[in-house]
């Protein structure tokens, strides 16, 4: 099993290769057969007696991070959808896509999804799925932005990028709060323990978090708006991400975490609540595209809302129709989406307004268009898949619970059907149908390659035969799938004629009240400058962008304001916070007067010198003046040295300080004068804080370390070896030369280059003179 | 005593600091000598200021100052000595390439 994720994106390390010979042989070939042999894999799992199946391949155990796989009934059925959409896909892409394009890239980045698509929906390990979910998202902005040279694609690619990002990382804190609360990483596990998830006080947050999360995911209102962008990725993206797959991975969670949530009641009132108004809203904005795509991504949309109200309702035969119309939705829509790809590539454009009349010249074509979109619909037909899970969705809508939201949500089903039922077949009788006015056409249109043509007719090949036989698919297949949502869901047959019973009335009322809108569609579509009117999420979502992008461009430039000096104080304020804070936080601070030296009057003399000149360098104003006090400390340091005791560091001191001072002079005379600062008081007065603030931070530290005293020095240790070990009698330059060798190594390379340094600077000066 | 020179590298690293605040590249370069300056006291008094004997092993001799902390400043002040005359060949060359020592004018462009 872990196998079959990891096998795509083991493949697409090869495809940049691989696509070298694409003028020879089509890359698609060779990626066709990764989808294909996963799906023949998991085929065989389907059957009445499965079981679920887990695998484990430890990752990071000591995390509770590992390769869980747990392979039941709806993973199942999205990973089947994965793998066989996936293959007809790809073979769909070889035609649509021609050599010229880059195909190296298309095909890594669809396998990378592939992986990414397959690990989400089998890992039962909370942070892999979240790893996976974001990697679809990543794989999805790299798809959408595939003509990159588009300025459609890259705002579409980057919108459903921030989108989705935004959703995964707040689902990514509520699955943190979740395994804080039940103590473990699996999913399976956390279902076990569901009244200690719904007993805590973070329910709430949690659920709000997830359900963010699976919102934005599968495109539901009013996150919905990066979808249409979306529709700028190559069709066959469409048809698989954004309608068959990506999409659903929102639907997955909730699906999977609803044994969880469902007896909590919020999760009925805003799942249920925010699945209806997106079918509504879908449809509705459906009806007003002009583009076939936009048209499809609306309906999607819609699709979407209505399977996750399904979820949210949560009773047997609502989980169940779910399930089934996730996998119906995949068939019809899928097809329906190639078909808006063989129209575009064919005629050279998807407005509806231009395209009409298509049913002569692309018959198959519209044979397909004919099924999907009447299945999609709801046409009640015996062979349309469609009709099977709209009838149960009507019927699921009944049986709830009575309380304001369930006494509506009936009604809100209906019209949201309505409006789907319009915009399916405005979609078929726009394009196939009415005036020919082929001259407004970019191409002259004739019907499609037989190759672009199979996957399609694969896909309505699914449409009829789960519609004419719909208990093949029932027992074997979704009964599993939708037990792993709701445990009690029993089987049921699916049959066509339930009797004269509400559900069929439904359908008839909108097949009824959907046909007289068709045919007046012209003198109601003024309504749409009613609502939405100007409402428009979209304008939200780019006002809400720019006013990120031009606040977060002034807090960084009011800090990165290119001043050295602002920085210093910056990162020396922030020093002085934080340590200061730590140290009253942990009560660092101790101060002990005994055991210390002997004060003397030469010492002391020395030190108040010292700090005379200390201070008097910050008033010189002459170059000289400041050499000289600033040599005054230098010396006093040496003169410390030499009362403490330190010979050899007093020697050095003494050198360095007196070459130093030669060096300084020798600098000064040609640097300009010191002025006096003419900094504003307000300036002086922080610089001042700032560095009385780091003096008293380092007397405390100082003071604190010799106050207190956790262990012994190492220092005996020096006094006692040195002889024996380093055979020298004084300590300092056995630990230098001898104890700690290799450092005093480094120092010279150090001193070395800081010599090649100043002597580069130097010389540079003399070329230049030269010249 | 060891107080008095806590404070006393106090006051250094104060100064050292506000010298590095300025605008003029003499008062950094002063302010850096000053830093390590303030930063060898601030070693020194980590090992306890007794007076015993410089820590030159001799006969009969039992009481030795700390040598470790000598053994750091030591290479503390020849690597300070390396970095301050870079840095004063580097204030040097940048004002006579740039012809000012002022911070504020030495900035990077709009796009570094």
């Amino acid at each position: 099993m872990i196998f079959a994720v990891l096998i795509p994106l083991l493949i697409a390390c090869f495809i940049p290769f691989i696509s070298k010979i694409k003028h020879k042989i089509h890359t698609g070939y060779f990626v066709f057969f990764v989808p294909f042999l996963i799906f023949l894999y998991f085929i065989q799992f389907i059957g009445e007696g499965f079981n679920p199946i887990r695998q484990t391949v430890n990752w990071i155990p000591s995390l509770g991070i590992n390769f869980d796989f747990y392979l039941d009934g709806l993973s199942l059925l999205f990973v089947l959808l994965i793998s066989g959409i996936g293959a007809l896909v790809v073979l769909y892409s070889i035609f649509y896509l021609d050599n010229q394009e880059r195909l190296g890239h298309f095909y890594v980045y669809l396998l990378m999804f592939m992986t990414a698509m397959l690990g989400v929906v089998l890992s039962d390990n909370i942070f892999v799925l979240y790893t996976f979910w974001e990697l679809t998202s990543i794989s999805s902005f790299l798809l959408i932005g595939y003509w990159h040279f588009k300025e459609r694609s890259r705002y579409g690619a980057l919108k459903s990028m921030i989108i989705t990002i935004f959703g995964g990382l707040s689902m990514f804190g509520g699955f943190i709060l979740l395994s804080v609360i039940t103590g473990t990483t699996s999913i399976q596990e956390m279902i076990t323990q569901t009244d200690v998830i719904l007993a805590s006080d973070y329910l709430p947050l949690i659920l709000g978090f997830i359900l963010l999360g699976a919102f934005t995911k599968s495109a539901q209102f009013p996150f919905h708006i990066w979808l249409p962008d979306a529709m700028e990725a190559p069709t066959p993206v469409s048809a698989y991400l954004h309608s068959a797959t990506m999409v659903k991975a929102g639907i997955f969670l909730v699906a999977r975490f609803s044994p969880i949530f469902s007896t909590y009641e919020w999760f009925f009132i805003i799942v249920s609540l925010v699945g209806i108004i997106t079918l509504c809203w879908g449809s509705y904005m459906a009806v007003r595209q002009t583009d076939l795509k936009a048209i499809l991504a609306f309906s999607t949309i819609s699709q979407l809302g209505m399977i996750m109200a399904m979820l949210g309702f949560g009773t047997q035969a609502a989980v169940f129709a779910a399930v089934f119309h996730i996998l119906n939705h995949a068939t019809f829509k899928g097809s329906l989406f190639m078909v808006a790809g063989i129209i575009d590539h064919e005629t050279g454009t998807r407005d509806i307004r231009k395209l009409g009349g298509l049913l002569t010249l692309m018959p198959m074509t519209a044979t397909l268009a004919l099924f999907g979109t009447f299945s999609m619909a709801g046409v009640p037909l015996p062979f349309l898949n469609g009709f099977y899970s709209k009838e149960l969705f009507f019927g699921s809508t009944l049986g709830l619970e009575a309380n304001a939201l369930s006494q509506a949500i009936p009604y809100l089903a209906v019209l949201g059907s309505i409006f789907t039922f319009v915009y399916s077949m405005y979609f078929f009788f726009g394009v196939f149908t009415g005036p020919k006015q082929f001259k407004l056409l970019p191409k002259k249109p004739h019907e499609a390659p037989i190759g672009m043509l199979i996957s399609p007719i694969v896909l309505v090949i699914g449409v009829v035969v789960i519609g004419l036989f719909p208990s093949l698919v029932n027992a074997p297949f979704l009964l599993h799938a939708a037990e792993a949502v709701n445990s009690a869901v029993e089987f049921e047959q699916i049959s066509f004629w339930h009797g004269f019973k509400t559900p069929l009335f439904m359908s008839l009322a909108v097949v009824g009240i959907g046909t007289l809108l068709v045919l007046t569609r012209k003198k109601w579509n003024s309504v749409y400058t009613v609502l939405p009117g100007k409402l428009s999420f979209n304008k939200v979502y780019d006002k809400l962008l720019e006013k990120i992008d031009t606040y977060s461009a002034n807090i960084t430039n009011y800090y990165m304001n290119g001043s050295l000096k602002t920085y210093m104080s910056l990162i020396l304020g922030t020093t002085l916070v934080v340590t200061f804070s730590f140290m009253l936080l942990t009560d660092g601070f101790t101060m002990k007067f005994d055991n210390l030296a002997d004060i003397t009057i030469l010492e002391l003399s020395v030190v108040l010198i010292m700090i005379i000149a200390a201070i008097a360098t910050v008033f010189m104003n002459h170059n000289v003046a400041a050499i000289l006090v600033l040599g005054v400390v230098g010396f006093g340091v040496a003169i410390l040295f030499v009362i403490y005791r330190a010979p050899d560091i007093a020697l050095t001191q003494l050198v360095v300080e007196t070459i130093s001072v030669a060096l300084f002079l020798l600098c000064f005379y040609h640097l300009p004068k010191l002025k006096k600062s003419t900094d504003s008081a307000r300036t002086k007065l922080v610089n001042a804080t700032i560095a009385v603030g780091f003096g008293a931070l380092m007397t405390v530290i100082g003071i604190s370390a010799h106050s207190s005293n956790w262990f012994d020095s190492i220092s005996e240790y020096f006094l006692e070896t040195s002889y024996t070990l380093g055979g020298g009698d004084n300590v300092v330059n056995v630990i230098l030369v001898d104890m700690r060798g290799l450092d005093t190594l480094f120092e010279i390379a150090v001193l070395g280059i800081a010599a090649l340094a100043i002597i580069g600077l130097i010389k540079h000066k003399k070329k230049k003179g030269a010249e | 005593m060891e107080i008095i020179i806590s404070v006393l590298a106090g006051i250094l690293f104060a100064t050292a600091i506000y010298n590095i605040l300025q605008k003029q590249l003499l008062r950094i370069v002063i302010g850096t000598a000053l830093l390590s300056h303030g930063a060898h006291l601030f070693i020194f008094t980590m090992g306890k200021l007794k007076t015993g004997q410089p820590p030159v092993l001799t006969e009969g001799v039992t009481d030795y100052t700390d040598p470790l902390p000598q053994a750091l400043i030591l290479t503390s002040i020849v690597i300070s000595f390396g970095v301050t005359s870079l840095l004063l060949v580097l204030a040097y060359r940048t004002t006579k390439e740039n012809n000012t020592d002022n911070m504020e004018q030495l900035r990077g462009g709009e796009n570094e």
